[in-house]
Protein backbone atom coordinates (compact mmCIF):
# COMPACT_ATOMS: atom_id res chain seq x y z
CA UNK A 1 0.00 0.00 0.00
CA UNK A 2 2.80 2.34 0.73
CA UNK A 3 4.58 1.17 -2.39
CA UNK A 4 1.83 2.40 -4.38
CA UNK A 5 1.43 5.59 -2.83
CA UNK A 6 5.10 6.21 -3.14
CA UNK A 7 4.97 5.16 -6.92
CA UNK A 8 2.33 7.61 -7.06
CA UNK A 9 4.01 10.41 -6.15
CA UNK A 10 6.90 9.20 -8.39
CA UNK A 11 4.66 9.38 -11.06
CA UNK A 12 3.61 13.01 -10.39
CA UNK A 13 7.49 14.26 -10.47
CA UNK A 14 7.92 12.55 -13.33
CA UNK A 15 4.67 13.97 -15.05
CA UNK A 16 5.49 17.70 -14.09
CA UNK A 17 9.51 17.82 -14.89
CA UNK A 18 8.64 15.98 -18.20
CA UNK A 19 5.83 18.89 -19.02
CA UNK A 20 8.07 21.57 -17.51
CA UNK A 21 10.69 20.27 -20.12
CA UNK A 22 8.49 19.92 -22.80
CA UNK A 23 7.06 23.66 -22.54
CA UNK A 24 10.87 25.00 -22.07
CA UNK A 25 11.47 23.06 -25.63
CA UNK A 26 8.44 24.39 -27.44
CA UNK A 27 7.79 27.96 -25.74
CA UNK A 28 11.06 29.84 -26.87
CA UNK A 29 11.10 28.39 -30.52
CA UNK A 30 7.16 29.71 -30.75
CA UNK A 31 7.50 33.18 -28.59
CA UNK A 32 8.82 34.63 -31.78
CA UNK A 33 5.97 34.65 -33.87
CA UNK A 34 3.95 36.67 -31.50
CA UNK A 35 6.41 39.26 -31.30
CA UNK A 36 6.76 39.69 -35.17
CA UNK A 37 2.96 41.27 -35.15
CA UNK A 38 3.99 43.43 -32.31
CA UNK A 39 3.05 47.59 -33.52
CA UNK A 40 5.80 48.80 -31.31
CA UNK A 41 9.44 50.20 -32.60
CA UNK A 42 10.97 47.82 -30.04
CA UNK A 43 10.95 44.58 -29.28
CA UNK A 44 8.74 43.45 -26.66
CA UNK A 45 6.79 40.09 -24.91
CA UNK A 46 4.03 40.16 -24.84
CA UNK A 47 3.15 42.74 -27.33
CA UNK A 48 1.28 45.49 -26.49
CA UNK A 49 -0.49 46.30 -30.03
CA UNK A 50 -0.70 44.73 -33.41
CA UNK A 51 0.41 45.35 -36.75
CA UNK A 52 2.28 43.56 -39.63
CA UNK A 53 5.11 46.74 -40.12
CA UNK A 54 7.53 43.97 -39.55
CA UNK A 55 6.50 42.09 -41.85
CA UNK A 56 6.24 45.31 -44.35
CA UNK A 57 9.80 45.95 -43.30
CA UNK A 58 11.01 42.80 -44.19
CA UNK A 59 9.31 42.45 -47.52
CA UNK A 60 9.93 45.95 -48.47
CA UNK A 61 13.67 45.84 -47.96
CA UNK A 62 15.85 45.15 -51.12
CA UNK A 63 18.54 43.54 -49.25
CA UNK A 64 16.36 40.99 -47.13
CA UNK A 65 14.47 40.11 -49.91
CA UNK A 66 17.78 39.70 -52.00
CA UNK A 67 19.30 37.65 -49.02
CA UNK A 68 15.93 35.30 -48.85
CA UNK A 69 16.35 34.65 -52.43
CA UNK A 70 19.66 33.68 -52.42
CA UNK A 71 18.77 31.18 -49.76
CA UNK A 72 15.63 29.97 -50.98
CA UNK A 73 17.91 29.16 -54.38
CA UNK A 74 20.57 27.92 -52.88
CA UNK A 75 18.42 25.36 -50.40
CA UNK A 76 16.53 24.18 -53.97
CA UNK A 77 19.70 23.50 -55.90
CA UNK A 78 21.60 22.22 -53.11
CA UNK A 79 18.12 19.46 -52.49
CA UNK A 80 18.02 18.67 -56.52
CA UNK A 81 22.04 17.47 -56.10
CA UNK A 82 21.91 16.28 -52.91
CA UNK A 83 19.15 14.17 -53.55
CA UNK A 84 19.62 12.00 -56.02
CA UNK A 85 23.74 11.69 -55.46
CA UNK A 86 22.73 10.50 -51.64
CA UNK A 87 19.79 8.16 -52.85
CA UNK A 88 22.05 6.25 -55.48
CA UNK A 89 24.92 6.54 -53.21
CA UNK A 90 22.72 4.67 -50.20
CA UNK A 91 21.76 2.17 -52.96
CA UNK A 92 25.31 1.70 -53.54
CA UNK A 93 26.49 0.76 -50.16
CA UNK A 94 23.13 -0.90 -49.53
CA UNK A 95 24.32 -3.95 -52.18
CA UNK A 96 28.17 -3.69 -51.51
CA UNK A 97 30.15 -5.98 -49.34
CA UNK A 98 29.81 -5.53 -45.28
CA UNK A 99 33.31 -4.44 -45.11
CA UNK A 100 32.98 -1.89 -47.82
CA UNK A 101 29.61 -0.46 -46.48
CA UNK A 102 30.56 0.02 -42.78
CA UNK A 103 34.11 2.39 -43.84
CA UNK A 104 32.18 4.02 -46.00
CA UNK A 105 29.27 5.04 -43.24
CA UNK A 106 32.06 6.54 -41.31
CA UNK A 107 33.12 8.59 -43.85
CA UNK A 108 29.59 9.60 -45.36
CA UNK A 109 28.49 10.63 -41.83
CA UNK A 110 31.57 12.70 -41.14
CA UNK A 111 30.50 16.09 -41.95
CA UNK A 112 27.10 15.08 -39.64
CA UNK A 113 30.16 14.99 -36.34
CA UNK A 114 33.06 16.88 -37.48
CA UNK A 115 32.39 20.42 -36.11
CA UNK A 116 31.31 22.31 -38.61
CA UNK A 117 33.73 25.76 -37.97
CA UNK A 118 36.32 23.62 -39.24
CA UNK A 119 34.64 22.22 -42.57
CA UNK A 120 33.96 26.50 -43.25
CA UNK A 121 37.33 27.82 -42.77
CA UNK A 122 38.31 24.70 -44.80
CA UNK A 123 36.08 25.83 -47.41
CA UNK A 124 36.51 29.13 -47.26
CA UNK A 125 40.77 28.94 -47.41
CA UNK A 126 39.93 26.19 -50.76
CA UNK A 127 37.35 28.82 -52.29
CA UNK A 128 39.64 31.70 -51.75
CA UNK A 129 41.98 29.21 -54.11
CA UNK A 130 39.40 28.42 -56.41
CA UNK A 131 37.48 31.48 -56.66
CA UNK A 132 34.31 30.19 -54.95
CA UNK A 133 33.84 32.38 -52.40
CA UNK A 134 30.58 35.12 -52.60
CA UNK A 135 29.30 32.85 -55.09
CA UNK A 136 25.95 30.57 -55.37
CA UNK A 137 28.26 27.75 -56.73
CA UNK A 138 30.24 28.06 -53.83
CA UNK A 139 27.10 28.20 -51.35
CA UNK A 140 25.78 25.14 -53.16
CA UNK A 141 28.63 22.40 -53.19
CA UNK A 142 29.43 23.18 -49.54
CA UNK A 143 25.53 23.12 -48.33
CA UNK A 144 25.58 19.78 -50.93
CA UNK A 145 28.22 17.88 -48.60
CA UNK A 146 26.68 19.02 -45.59
CA UNK A 147 23.35 17.65 -46.91
CA UNK A 148 24.43 14.29 -48.57
CA UNK A 149 24.73 12.60 -44.94
CA UNK A 150 20.96 13.11 -43.65
CA UNK A 151 19.86 12.14 -47.59
CA UNK A 152 22.08 8.91 -47.33
CA UNK A 153 20.92 7.56 -43.83
CA UNK A 154 17.34 8.34 -44.39
CA UNK A 155 17.34 6.61 -48.37
CA UNK A 156 19.45 3.81 -46.37
CA UNK A 157 17.53 2.77 -43.59
CA UNK A 158 14.57 2.82 -45.97
CA UNK A 159 16.22 0.16 -48.08
CA UNK A 160 16.76 -1.70 -45.16
CA UNK A 161 13.07 -2.36 -45.08
CA UNK A 162 12.90 -2.74 -48.73
CA UNK A 163 12.68 -6.93 -49.80
CA UNK A 164 15.29 -6.25 -52.48
CA UNK A 165 14.22 -10.00 -53.95
CA UNK A 166 11.88 -7.66 -56.05
CA UNK A 167 14.30 -5.90 -57.91
CA UNK A 168 16.55 -9.17 -58.41
CA UNK A 169 12.91 -10.64 -59.85
CA UNK A 170 12.45 -8.12 -61.84
CA UNK A 171 16.17 -8.61 -63.31
CA UNK A 172 16.15 -11.87 -63.90
CA UNK A 173 12.91 -11.82 -65.97
CA UNK A 174 14.63 -9.71 -67.91
CA UNK A 175 14.92 -5.75 -66.83
CA UNK A 176 18.18 -3.89 -67.15
CA UNK A 177 19.26 -2.42 -63.79
CA UNK A 178 18.52 0.96 -64.73
CA UNK A 179 14.91 -0.15 -65.41
CA UNK A 180 14.59 -2.79 -62.12
CA UNK A 181 16.23 0.40 -59.95
CA UNK A 182 14.07 2.71 -61.34
CA UNK A 183 10.42 1.58 -61.68
CA UNK A 184 10.88 -1.23 -58.86
CA UNK A 185 12.89 0.04 -56.00
CA UNK A 186 12.65 3.57 -56.14
CA UNK A 187 9.07 3.59 -55.83
CA UNK A 188 8.96 1.30 -52.47
CA UNK A 189 11.61 3.95 -50.72
CA UNK A 190 10.35 6.85 -52.64
CA UNK A 191 9.46 8.39 -48.95
CA UNK A 192 12.73 8.11 -47.21
CA UNK A 193 13.88 9.58 -50.66
CA UNK A 194 10.91 12.74 -50.15
CA UNK A 195 11.93 12.49 -46.09
CA UNK A 196 16.22 12.98 -47.14
CA UNK A 197 14.87 15.83 -49.79
CA UNK A 198 13.06 17.75 -46.72
CA UNK A 199 15.90 17.52 -44.39
CA UNK A 200 18.21 18.50 -47.44
CA UNK A 201 16.29 21.73 -47.90
CA UNK A 202 16.26 22.38 -44.04
CA UNK A 203 19.90 21.95 -43.56
CA UNK A 204 21.09 24.64 -46.51
CA UNK A 205 18.61 26.98 -45.73
CA UNK A 206 19.61 27.40 -41.84
CA UNK A 207 23.36 26.79 -42.50
CA UNK A 208 24.94 29.68 -40.41
CA UNK A 209 28.55 28.84 -40.34
CA UNK A 210 29.31 28.17 -43.62
CA UNK A 211 27.41 31.03 -45.31
CA UNK A 212 29.10 33.77 -42.71
CA UNK A 213 32.36 32.63 -44.04
CA UNK A 214 31.81 31.34 -47.88
CA UNK A 215 28.71 33.65 -48.84
CA UNK A 216 28.33 37.51 -49.06
CA UNK A 217 28.30 40.53 -51.18
CA UNK A 218 25.31 40.13 -53.64
CA UNK A 219 25.48 36.52 -52.77
CA UNK A 220 25.14 37.03 -48.85
CA UNK A 221 22.48 34.17 -46.73
CA UNK A 222 19.49 35.28 -45.26
CA UNK A 223 21.51 33.68 -42.05
CA UNK A 224 24.29 35.19 -42.97
CA UNK A 225 22.27 38.66 -42.73
CA UNK A 226 20.45 37.59 -39.75
CA UNK A 227 23.70 36.86 -37.80
CA UNK A 228 25.58 40.14 -38.91
CA UNK A 229 22.22 41.81 -37.37
CA UNK A 230 22.04 40.21 -34.23
CA UNK A 231 25.69 40.91 -33.58
CA UNK A 232 24.79 44.37 -33.50
CA UNK A 233 20.88 44.70 -32.17
CA UNK A 234 17.93 43.37 -31.78
CA UNK A 235 15.98 44.42 -34.84
CA UNK A 236 12.61 43.12 -34.73
CA UNK A 237 12.30 42.71 -38.00
CA UNK A 238 14.28 39.09 -37.04
CA UNK A 239 11.13 38.54 -35.53
CA UNK A 240 9.27 38.56 -38.84
CA UNK A 241 11.71 36.58 -40.78
CA UNK A 242 12.16 34.23 -37.99
CA UNK A 243 8.44 33.52 -37.89
CA UNK A 244 8.84 32.76 -41.88
CA UNK A 245 11.63 30.72 -41.77
CA UNK A 246 9.47 28.34 -38.46
CA UNK A 247 6.87 28.56 -40.74
CA UNK A 248 8.76 26.75 -43.61
CA UNK A 249 10.52 24.31 -41.15
CA UNK A 250 7.28 23.11 -39.85
CA UNK A 251 5.28 22.56 -43.09
CA UNK A 252 8.43 20.59 -43.84
CA UNK A 253 8.35 18.78 -40.81
CA UNK A 254 4.41 18.13 -41.38
CA UNK A 255 5.47 16.56 -44.75
CA UNK A 256 8.28 14.47 -43.47
CA UNK A 257 5.21 13.36 -40.72
CA UNK A 258 2.54 12.72 -43.43
CA UNK A 259 4.63 10.60 -45.49
CA UNK A 260 5.76 8.17 -42.18
CA UNK A 261 1.69 8.26 -41.74
CA UNK A 262 1.08 7.54 -45.15
CA UNK A 263 3.72 4.89 -45.08
CA UNK A 264 2.56 3.20 -41.82
CA UNK A 265 -1.13 2.74 -43.47
CA UNK A 266 0.41 1.41 -46.68
CA UNK A 267 1.75 -1.39 -45.02
CA UNK B 1 31.89 -41.17 -68.69
CA UNK B 2 34.96 -40.11 -68.00
CA UNK B 3 34.77 -37.52 -70.67
CA UNK B 4 31.51 -36.26 -69.67
CA UNK B 5 32.69 -35.38 -66.49
CA UNK B 6 35.88 -33.42 -67.64
CA UNK B 7 33.21 -31.12 -69.50
CA UNK B 8 30.99 -30.57 -66.52
CA UNK B 9 34.03 -29.52 -64.41
CA UNK B 10 35.53 -27.90 -67.12
CA UNK B 11 32.04 -26.30 -67.70
CA UNK B 12 31.89 -25.41 -63.78
CA UNK B 13 35.12 -23.78 -63.71
CA UNK B 14 33.76 -21.38 -66.96
CA UNK B 15 30.42 -20.67 -65.13
CA UNK B 16 32.61 -20.03 -61.93
CA UNK B 17 35.22 -17.15 -63.87
CA UNK B 18 31.99 -15.69 -65.57
CA UNK B 19 30.37 -15.34 -62.05
CA UNK B 20 33.59 -13.95 -60.80
CA UNK B 21 34.02 -11.33 -63.62
CA UNK B 22 30.15 -10.40 -63.24
CA UNK B 23 31.06 -10.32 -59.38
CA UNK B 24 33.68 -7.88 -60.30
CA UNK B 25 31.39 -5.62 -62.53
CA UNK B 26 28.50 -5.61 -59.90
CA UNK B 27 31.19 -4.45 -57.58
CA UNK B 28 32.71 -1.49 -59.78
CA UNK B 29 28.74 -0.15 -60.91
CA UNK B 30 27.93 -0.20 -57.22
CA UNK B 31 31.01 1.41 -56.07
CA UNK B 32 30.45 3.97 -59.37
CA UNK B 33 27.23 4.58 -57.68
CA UNK B 34 28.14 5.68 -54.42
CA UNK B 35 31.54 7.51 -55.82
CA UNK B 36 29.66 11.27 -56.50
CA UNK B 37 28.66 11.23 -53.21
CA UNK B 38 31.43 10.30 -51.62
CA UNK B 39 33.81 12.34 -53.53
CA UNK B 40 31.68 15.39 -52.79
CA UNK B 41 31.98 14.59 -49.01
CA UNK B 42 35.90 14.24 -49.51
CA UNK B 43 36.30 17.45 -51.85
CA UNK B 44 34.10 19.38 -49.30
CA UNK B 45 35.12 18.15 -45.99
CA UNK B 46 38.02 16.19 -46.08
CA UNK B 47 40.39 17.82 -48.27
CA UNK B 48 40.31 21.40 -47.02
CA UNK B 49 40.73 19.89 -43.46
CA UNK B 50 43.86 17.65 -44.34
CA UNK B 51 45.30 21.01 -45.66
CA UNK B 52 44.13 23.05 -42.93
CA UNK B 53 45.82 20.62 -40.63
CA UNK B 54 49.08 20.87 -42.50
CA UNK B 55 49.02 24.47 -42.03
CA UNK B 56 49.44 24.17 -38.27
CA UNK B 57 52.80 22.23 -38.81
CA UNK B 58 54.74 25.21 -39.69
CA UNK B 59 55.36 28.99 -38.01
CA UNK B 60 54.84 32.36 -39.18
CA UNK B 61 58.58 31.89 -41.26
CA UNK B 62 57.23 28.53 -43.14
CA UNK B 63 59.80 26.22 -41.59
CA UNK B 64 58.28 23.14 -40.64
CA UNK B 65 57.69 23.64 -36.25
CA UNK B 66 55.58 22.31 -33.63
CA UNK B 67 55.60 26.16 -32.54
CA UNK B 68 52.03 26.19 -32.70
CA UNK B 69 51.35 23.47 -30.72
CA UNK B 70 53.52 24.78 -28.44
CA UNK B 71 51.63 27.85 -28.19
CA UNK B 72 48.36 26.28 -27.28
CA UNK B 73 49.99 24.98 -23.98
CA UNK B 74 51.42 28.46 -22.81
CA UNK B 75 49.21 31.28 -23.93
CA UNK B 76 47.07 31.84 -21.26
CA UNK B 77 44.30 32.95 -23.36
CA UNK B 78 44.31 29.80 -25.57
CA UNK B 79 44.59 27.73 -22.24
CA UNK B 80 41.45 29.80 -20.99
CA UNK B 81 39.76 29.45 -24.38
CA UNK B 82 40.16 25.45 -23.71
CA UNK B 83 38.95 25.50 -19.84
CA UNK B 84 36.16 27.67 -20.75
CA UNK B 85 34.66 25.29 -23.85
CA UNK B 86 35.08 22.40 -22.03
CA UNK B 87 33.35 23.72 -18.82
CA UNK B 88 30.49 25.13 -20.64
CA UNK B 89 30.20 21.65 -22.97
CA UNK B 90 30.21 19.73 -19.63
CA UNK B 91 27.67 21.86 -17.87
CA UNK B 92 25.43 21.78 -21.25
CA UNK B 93 25.36 17.70 -21.18
CA UNK B 94 24.97 17.29 -17.12
CA UNK B 95 21.66 19.63 -17.46
CA UNK B 96 20.53 18.49 -20.89
CA UNK B 97 20.79 14.95 -18.72
CA UNK B 98 18.79 15.82 -16.06
CA UNK B 99 16.30 17.77 -18.32
CA UNK B 100 16.13 14.87 -20.84
CA UNK B 101 16.21 11.40 -18.75
CA UNK B 102 13.25 12.19 -16.71
CA UNK B 103 11.18 13.44 -20.09
CA UNK B 104 12.31 10.42 -22.12
CA UNK B 105 11.10 8.08 -19.03
CA UNK B 106 7.84 9.77 -18.88
CA UNK B 107 6.92 9.63 -22.65
CA UNK B 108 8.44 5.75 -22.85
CA UNK B 109 5.86 5.48 -20.83
CA UNK B 110 2.47 6.63 -21.99
CA UNK B 111 1.06 5.05 -24.92
CA UNK B 112 2.11 5.43 -28.31
CA UNK B 113 -0.36 7.91 -29.46
CA UNK B 114 0.01 10.30 -26.84
CA UNK B 115 4.01 10.22 -27.03
CA UNK B 116 3.93 10.88 -30.59
CA UNK B 117 1.99 13.68 -30.00
CA UNK B 118 4.01 15.10 -27.13
CA UNK B 119 7.31 14.40 -29.25
CA UNK B 120 5.85 17.46 -31.33
CA UNK B 121 6.88 19.17 -29.11
CA UNK B 122 11.01 18.08 -29.31
CA UNK B 123 10.31 17.78 -33.03
CA UNK B 124 9.62 21.23 -33.73
CA UNK B 125 12.63 22.94 -31.77
CA UNK B 126 14.79 20.70 -33.36
CA UNK B 127 13.49 21.08 -36.64
CA UNK B 128 14.01 25.13 -36.39
CA UNK B 129 17.04 26.81 -37.36
CA UNK B 130 19.53 27.78 -34.37
CA UNK B 131 19.56 31.16 -35.31
CA UNK B 132 15.93 31.61 -34.53
CA UNK B 133 15.87 30.23 -31.13
CA UNK B 134 19.09 31.91 -30.60
CA UNK B 135 17.57 34.98 -31.17
CA UNK B 136 14.30 34.14 -28.48
CA UNK B 137 16.17 33.54 -26.37
CA UNK B 138 18.36 36.72 -26.43
CA UNK B 139 14.88 38.46 -26.38
CA UNK B 140 13.85 36.65 -23.76
CA UNK B 141 16.62 37.03 -21.40
CA UNK B 142 17.52 40.63 -22.27
CA UNK B 143 17.59 43.10 -19.20
CA UNK B 144 14.02 44.27 -20.02
CA UNK B 145 12.97 40.55 -21.30
CA UNK B 146 10.15 38.65 -20.12
CA UNK B 147 12.29 36.58 -17.44
CA UNK B 148 13.54 39.40 -16.02
CA UNK B 149 10.01 41.60 -15.81
CA UNK B 150 8.17 38.39 -14.45
CA UNK B 151 11.07 37.48 -12.23
CA UNK B 152 10.71 40.96 -10.52
CA UNK B 153 6.96 41.42 -10.62
CA UNK B 154 7.08 38.22 -8.26
CA UNK B 155 9.63 39.98 -5.76
CA UNK B 156 11.94 37.06 -6.27
CA UNK B 157 14.42 39.73 -7.34
CA UNK B 158 14.35 43.68 -7.20
CA UNK B 159 17.16 44.22 -9.79
CA UNK B 160 17.13 42.34 -13.22
CA UNK B 161 19.30 39.78 -13.84
CA UNK B 162 22.17 40.31 -16.16
CA UNK B 163 21.27 36.88 -18.26
CA UNK B 164 22.16 37.47 -21.88
CA UNK B 165 25.65 38.56 -23.26
CA UNK B 166 27.33 35.89 -20.32
CA UNK B 167 28.26 32.46 -19.48
CA UNK B 168 24.92 31.94 -17.89
CA UNK B 169 23.11 33.18 -21.35
CA UNK B 170 24.90 30.70 -23.56
CA UNK B 171 24.97 27.91 -21.29
CA UNK B 172 20.87 27.93 -21.33
CA UNK B 173 20.40 28.58 -24.74
CA UNK B 174 22.46 25.55 -25.61
CA UNK B 175 20.64 24.12 -23.54
CA UNK B 176 17.54 24.71 -25.25
CA UNK B 177 20.07 23.67 -29.12
CA UNK B 178 21.40 20.76 -28.17
CA UNK B 179 18.63 18.91 -25.73
CA UNK B 180 16.80 17.31 -28.46
CA UNK B 181 20.53 15.70 -29.71
CA UNK B 182 20.05 13.51 -26.36
CA UNK B 183 16.44 13.62 -26.55
CA UNK B 184 15.83 11.85 -29.57
CA UNK B 185 18.53 8.52 -29.18
CA UNK B 186 17.67 8.41 -25.59
CA UNK B 187 13.99 8.41 -26.51
CA UNK B 188 14.62 5.82 -29.62
CA UNK B 189 16.35 3.40 -27.30
CA UNK B 190 13.87 3.46 -24.18
CA UNK B 191 11.31 3.05 -26.78
CA UNK B 192 12.91 -0.56 -27.63
CA UNK B 193 13.15 -1.69 -23.95
CA UNK B 194 10.69 -5.21 -22.76
CA UNK B 195 9.30 -3.61 -20.14
CA UNK B 196 7.93 -6.66 -19.26
CA UNK B 197 11.10 -7.13 -17.70
CA UNK B 198 10.75 -4.50 -15.61
CA UNK B 199 7.05 -5.76 -14.76
CA UNK B 200 8.73 -9.20 -13.91
CA UNK B 201 11.63 -7.77 -11.66
CA UNK B 202 8.54 -6.01 -9.38
CA UNK B 203 6.64 -9.44 -9.66
CA UNK B 204 9.91 -11.08 -8.55
CA UNK B 205 9.73 -9.30 -5.56
CA UNK B 206 12.34 -5.73 -6.31
CA UNK B 207 10.57 -2.19 -5.70
CA UNK B 208 9.49 -0.37 -8.35
CA UNK B 209 12.02 2.18 -7.56
CA UNK B 210 14.75 -1.02 -7.33
CA UNK B 211 13.17 -2.33 -10.90
CA UNK B 212 14.31 0.80 -12.70
CA UNK B 213 17.66 1.61 -11.43
CA UNK B 214 18.50 -2.44 -11.79
CA UNK B 215 16.61 -3.53 -14.75
CA UNK B 216 15.58 -0.44 -16.86
CA UNK B 217 18.14 2.24 -16.32
CA UNK B 218 21.17 -0.36 -17.79
CA UNK B 219 18.85 -0.73 -20.36
CA UNK B 220 18.85 2.75 -21.34
CA UNK B 221 22.15 3.28 -21.29
CA UNK B 222 23.60 2.77 -24.72
CA UNK B 223 20.83 5.67 -25.98
CA UNK B 224 21.77 7.86 -22.89
CA UNK B 225 25.87 7.45 -23.99
CA UNK B 226 24.84 7.53 -27.53
CA UNK B 227 23.09 11.69 -26.61
CA UNK B 228 25.41 12.66 -24.03
CA UNK B 229 28.23 12.04 -26.81
CA UNK B 230 26.24 13.75 -29.51
CA UNK B 231 25.75 16.71 -27.18
CA UNK B 232 29.02 16.84 -25.41
CA UNK B 233 30.79 16.94 -29.44
CA UNK B 234 28.17 19.65 -30.56
CA UNK B 235 28.86 21.93 -27.60
CA UNK B 236 32.84 21.74 -27.88
CA UNK B 237 32.40 22.70 -31.37
CA UNK B 238 29.27 25.34 -31.24
CA UNK B 239 29.54 28.36 -32.81
CA UNK B 240 26.31 30.44 -32.96
CA UNK B 241 24.99 30.71 -29.89
CA UNK B 242 27.68 31.08 -27.97
CA UNK B 243 28.58 33.36 -30.35
CA UNK B 244 25.64 35.88 -30.33
CA UNK B 245 24.23 34.73 -26.26
CA UNK B 246 27.93 35.21 -24.59
CA UNK B 247 28.04 38.79 -26.23
CA UNK B 248 31.87 38.58 -26.40
CA UNK B 249 32.23 37.93 -22.82
CA UNK B 250 32.19 34.12 -23.80
CA UNK B 251 34.96 32.66 -26.06
CA UNK B 252 34.97 28.80 -27.16
CA UNK B 253 37.04 27.42 -29.07
CA UNK B 254 34.88 27.69 -32.51
CA UNK B 255 35.04 31.34 -32.03
CA UNK B 256 38.47 31.51 -31.22
CA UNK B 257 39.26 29.68 -34.12
CA UNK B 258 37.14 31.85 -36.41
CA UNK B 259 38.60 35.33 -34.78
CA UNK B 260 42.58 33.91 -35.18
CA UNK B 261 41.65 33.87 -38.77
CA UNK B 262 39.48 36.77 -39.88
CA UNK B 263 40.72 39.50 -37.38
CA UNK B 264 43.95 38.02 -36.98
CA UNK B 265 45.08 36.12 -40.25
CA UNK B 266 47.20 33.79 -37.91
CA UNK B 267 46.28 30.88 -40.07
CA UNK B 268 48.99 28.36 -38.43
CA UNK B 269 47.80 28.88 -35.33
CA UNK B 270 43.88 28.40 -36.00
CA UNK B 271 44.45 25.07 -37.92
CA UNK B 272 46.71 24.06 -34.24
CA UNK B 273 43.48 25.25 -32.93
CA UNK B 274 41.25 23.20 -34.84
CA UNK B 275 43.30 19.77 -35.31
CA UNK B 276 42.97 19.67 -31.26
CA UNK B 277 39.23 20.16 -31.82
CA UNK B 278 38.74 17.46 -34.46
CA UNK B 279 41.23 15.18 -32.01
CA UNK B 280 38.50 15.16 -29.29
CA UNK B 281 35.92 15.05 -31.64
CA UNK B 282 37.23 12.00 -33.45
CA UNK B 283 38.11 10.49 -30.14
CA UNK B 284 34.34 10.52 -28.46
CA UNK B 285 32.97 9.38 -31.90
CA UNK B 286 35.67 6.34 -31.38
CA UNK B 287 34.08 6.04 -27.94
CA UNK B 288 30.50 6.37 -28.77
CA UNK B 289 31.35 3.21 -31.66
CA UNK B 290 32.79 1.40 -29.61
CA UNK B 291 29.66 1.45 -26.90
CA UNK B 292 26.95 2.45 -29.15
CA UNK B 293 28.24 1.50 -32.79
CA UNK B 294 27.68 3.91 -35.64
CA UNK B 295 25.97 1.62 -37.13
CA UNK B 296 22.61 2.25 -35.27
CA UNK B 297 22.35 5.49 -36.89
CA UNK B 298 21.56 3.80 -40.19
CA UNK B 299 18.30 1.60 -38.56
CA UNK B 300 15.15 3.24 -37.38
Amino acid sequence: MEQVGQRKIDGMWLMVVGIAVLFFLILPTLIVIPMSFSGASFLEFPPTSFSFRWYAAYFGSPEWMSATQTSLIAALMTTAIATPLGSLCAYGLHCSTPQIRASAQALVIMPIIVPVILIAVGVFSLYAKLGLNYTLTGIVIAHTALALPFVIVTVMSGLQNYDFDQELAARSLGASRAVALLTITVPQVKFSIQTGAFLAFITSLDEVVISMLVSGGDNATITRRMFNSLRDQLDPTIAAISTCLIVVSVTALIGVQLIGHRKNIDK
Amino acid sequence: MNLAEDSKGAQTLQNASTLKSEEYRERVTLLGLSLPAVLAILIVVFLPIFWLSSLSFYNAAGALSLENYARIFESALYRRTFVVTFQISIAVTVICVFLGYPLCYWLSKLPDRTAAMLMVFVLVPFWTSVLVRTYAWLVLLQRNGVINSSLMSLGVIEEPLQLAHNLTGSIIGMVHIMLPFLILPLYATMRSIDTDLVRAAVGLGSSPRGAFWRVFFPMSLPGLFAGIVLVFILSLGFYVTPALLGGGRVQMLAQRIESTITVYSNWGAASALGVVLLLLALMMIWLMNRVFGLDKLFMR
